[in-house]
């Protein structure tokens, strides 16, 4: 019983990680049809513009939960600054092209970044550690955890609500939700759909960039942190089904407690077991566990 | 008294002579002249981006860079005062290693075909040292591996071309466990965390065949090996709890072991077990206060904060900290050091026997094969893989966190002698190490 909970509770924190990041992927991929490989750069630039502001913030003296806002802000600006200028300037000028020139182009947009982050921040890891103690920590299942991993978790179900609550609830949702269903159905009746791109793929970047600035301080933030990141966020969506909502938190869960387990009961089986739930979800759904088969259009 | 007689010589005898001196003279100028413009290219293949270059990759190339611009000054301490290889001044080509063994390949051929260089120090990785190593003996070109721990080069597979100048994993692991045992550790149960590929499971198992050795009651736990640049460890750190061994052991590093120590600091896992960690020496300046008290470290040689005091490593230790700012030289920037200067002892060799001419791979060898040199993190001995494999002298101890000095201090320092910690010539590591050392020599603490 106390092992269960363990991995319940070792793969819920893994999963709310992996459901920040994978949602902003599946957002993209469900507006823009875009699978966005720089993704991964996006969250360590979050990873390292949260660093700068977290140590910007304590040499002004703002210390202890100051901390957490420097985060906050560190995302939005990323993503206030990279989203418009990656969707407008680039991204756009490849619309309407096959889907893999624009995979190729995400590849190349990812190589530019890292390499961008190393012109800027160079290779010397930066520490931010002080947030991941600001919760203390919490007797769960005979083991300390650290609170600030209960935390991510609250992130994760707040981003969320938020984003399936803007998405089904508000107006601005509806219309984007009907970008998703058909963006030439949507143009035709006035959506200005180059705006809905756009705001959705700034979303998705803040989100991106959310969950590297929320790592930020569990990790030293050094070139190399946002590969790994991707391609088990891939998975994820795989999992959930591309550009479904639900399908990502569940894939997120599903990815989650199956590694915890693995590393519990088989340790070398531990990347393995992902990719495992992996292929047994295609061979039952090959659309993924939410994603309905769509008629094509000609 | 007369003059004792001159002898005479004609005057267009004399003028012949004298215009013979003056062309023997001349040519001799113009060889030595080229000999001086002559240089001796060298690739350098390390990490200089992807997450080995921040802890290993850039250290390397910053020692290579302090190492070759003093040698070309000639401003090196002897027996290395001679000015860049043998009179040649040394032009390094760095080479990034990010990109996977199959780009290494590729960019190793382009080393010696295209930038026609006349020997290759490089590879941290130890996929890429087992990648590359055949492919520079099928060329017949000159390579030096500086830094990679697993020990199956040379085990498995003999070169004439390939040599590596640092000593492999064994060491690494059969001094930790030499150390724990020399001191009473209580390791009746160790649990273990390495990255799941060929350094991370060759470590696991030298590790577990030393403990199996020298704590034969010893048992096991946990046994993770989580893949590289994992990044999150809490599911790990979880299993390591849950398991409450004695000893949690690790050959992490850079920044996957930087996470680990973060996230598992905070949960207390590293008060309930003695952390012992086999290369962790490169991650004390940018941890800090954030490193466990008390755990116990090694640096895969006798480097760093563990490095003897000697002449030749006071000048490297403070030449390198004065360039770097104050940042002094880890294992990594110790090894292509050691890797450059036992190419330097080769090549002086080499054109010491030759006529002083460039020695062409194949003297190289010759001079490097069984060849013993001074570095600054002790004696380098090619004693294995029929003398293109080094030993050297081996070092553990404890971290403290020193308040006053604001950095992480190293006490209680054990130095293993080369023979004590690593094979002989003729037994594969696991082995001797399942034979229980045979031919250890440990009655000799290391230099």
């Amino acid at each position: 019983m106390q092992l269960a909970l363990t991995i319940l509770m070792d793969g819920l924190i893994y999963a709310s990680w992996l459901f920040v990041v994978a949602l902003g992927l599946t957002l993209v991929f469900g507006v823009l049809k875009i699978l966005n490989i720089a993704h991964g750069s996006l969250y360590a630039i979050g990873a390292y513009v949260a660093a700068s502001m977290v140590t910007l913030f304590a040499s002004w003296g703002l210390g202890g939960h100051f901390a957490l806002i420097a985060m906050l802000l560190a995302a939005i600006g990323v993503a206030l600054v990279m989203g418009p200028l990656m969707e407008r300037y680039l991204l756009r000028l490849f619309y309407g092209r096959d889907e893999v020139v624009l995979l190729l182009v995400t590849y190349a947009l990812f190589l530019i970044l890292e390499d961008a982050v190393k012109l800027i921040w160079g290779v010397n890891p930066y520490y931010v550690s002080e947030p991941y103690q600001l919760f203390g920590n919490v007797a769960f299942a005979s083991l300390f955890y650290v609170g600030y991993d209960f935390a991510l978790i609250g992130l994760a179900v707040v981003c969320g609500i938020a984003v399936w609550f803007a998405l089904n609830r508000t107006r601005s949702g509806k219309v984007v939700l009907a970008v998703i269903f058909s963006r030439e159905m949507s143009a035709s009746m006035g959506v200005n759909v180059d705006k809905v791109h756009m705001i959705a793929f700034t979303l998705g970047i803040f989100l991106a960039a959310l969950g590297g600035a929320f790592t930020a301080p569990m990790i030293s933030v050094q070139p190399g942190i946002s590969v790994s990141v991707i391609i088990v966020s891939f998975a994820v969506i795989i999992i959930g089904g591309l550009g479904s909502i639900e399908g990502a938190a569940i894939g997120a869960v599903i990815v989650g407690l199956a590694r915890a387990a693995a590393v519990h009961l088989m340790p070398e089986a531990e990347l393995f077991s992902i990719y495992l739930v992996m292929a047994a979800v295609l061979i039952f759904r090959p659309e993924g566990l939410f994603q309905r088969a769509a008629a094509r259009k000609i | 008294m007369s003059s004792p007689p001159v002898p005479s010589i004609g005057l267009r005898r004399l003028a012949g002579r004298m215009l013979a001196a003056a062309a023997a003279l001349t040519i001799g100028l113009a060889a030595s002249s080229a000999q001086a413009q002559e240089t001796f290219r060298v690739g350098i293949v390390t990490f200089l981006s992807g997450p080995a270059a921040e802890s290993f990759g850039v250290p390397a190339r910053h020692g290579a860079e302090f190492l070759i611009e003093q040698l070309n000054r000639g401003a090196a301490p002897a027996p290395y005062n001679q000015v860049g290889f043998g009179g040649m001044r040394i032009e390094p080509i760095i080479v990034d290693e990010n990109g996977g063994a199959t780009k290494q390949v590729q960019e190793l051929r382009n080393l010696y075909q295209r930038e026609n260089v006349d020997a290759v120090v490089g590879y941290i990785s130890s996929g890429d040292c087992l990648a590359v190593a055949p492919v520079a003996e099928e060329l017949k070109k000159f390579l030096i591996l500086f830094d990679c721990g697993t020990p199956r080069i040379f085990e498995d597979a003999s070169y004439r071309y390939v040599f590596r100048t640092s000593a492999h994993a064994t060491q690494d692991n059969v001094a930790l466990a030499r150390y724990m045992r020399a001191r009473n550790i209580n390791a009746g149960t160790f649990s273990m965390i390495n990255q799941d590929y060929a350094w991370g499971q060759d470590s696991r198992s030298d590790f577990v065949a030393a403990m199996q050795q020298l704590y034969p009651q010893a048992t096991a736990n946990a046994d993770l090996l989580p893949k590289f640049g994992a990044g999150q460890y809490g599911t790990e750190i979880s299993a390591l709890a849950r398991a409450n061994s004695n000893v949690i052991y690790s050959s992490l590093w850079g920044g996957d072991l930087q996470a680990f120590i973060l996230q598992g600091a905070p949960r207390g896992v590293f008060q309930r077990s003695q952390l012992v960690l086999s290369a962790a020496d490169h991650v004390l300046q940018p941890l800090g206060e954030r490193m466990p008290n008390g755990t116990i470290i090694g640096a895969r040689g006798a480097y760093g904060l563990m490095s003897a005091d000697t002449p030749l490593n006071r000048w490297f230790f403070d030449g390198y900290s004065q360039a770097r700012g104050g940042v002094y030289p880890v294992q990594a920037a110790y090894r292509v050091t050691q890797a450059l200067l036992g190419l330097k002892a080769a090549v002086e060799k080499a054109m010491a026997a030759n006529g002083g001419k460039k020695p062409t791979p194949e003297q190289l060898a010759d001079a490097l094969r069984g060849l013993e040199w001074d570095s600054p993190g002790g004696l380098i001995q090619m004693k294995l893989g029929n003398g293109h494999q080094a030993i050297q002298t081996m070092a553990i101890g404890r971290t403290r966190w020193d308040a006053a000095r604001r950095q992480v201090v190293i006490e209680d320092i054990q130095r293993f002698a080369a023979e004590c910690v690593n094979p002989p010539a003729n037994m594969r590591s696991q082995d001797w190490i399942k034979a229980g050392f045979p031919g250890a020599k440990c009655d000799t603490p290391g230099n």
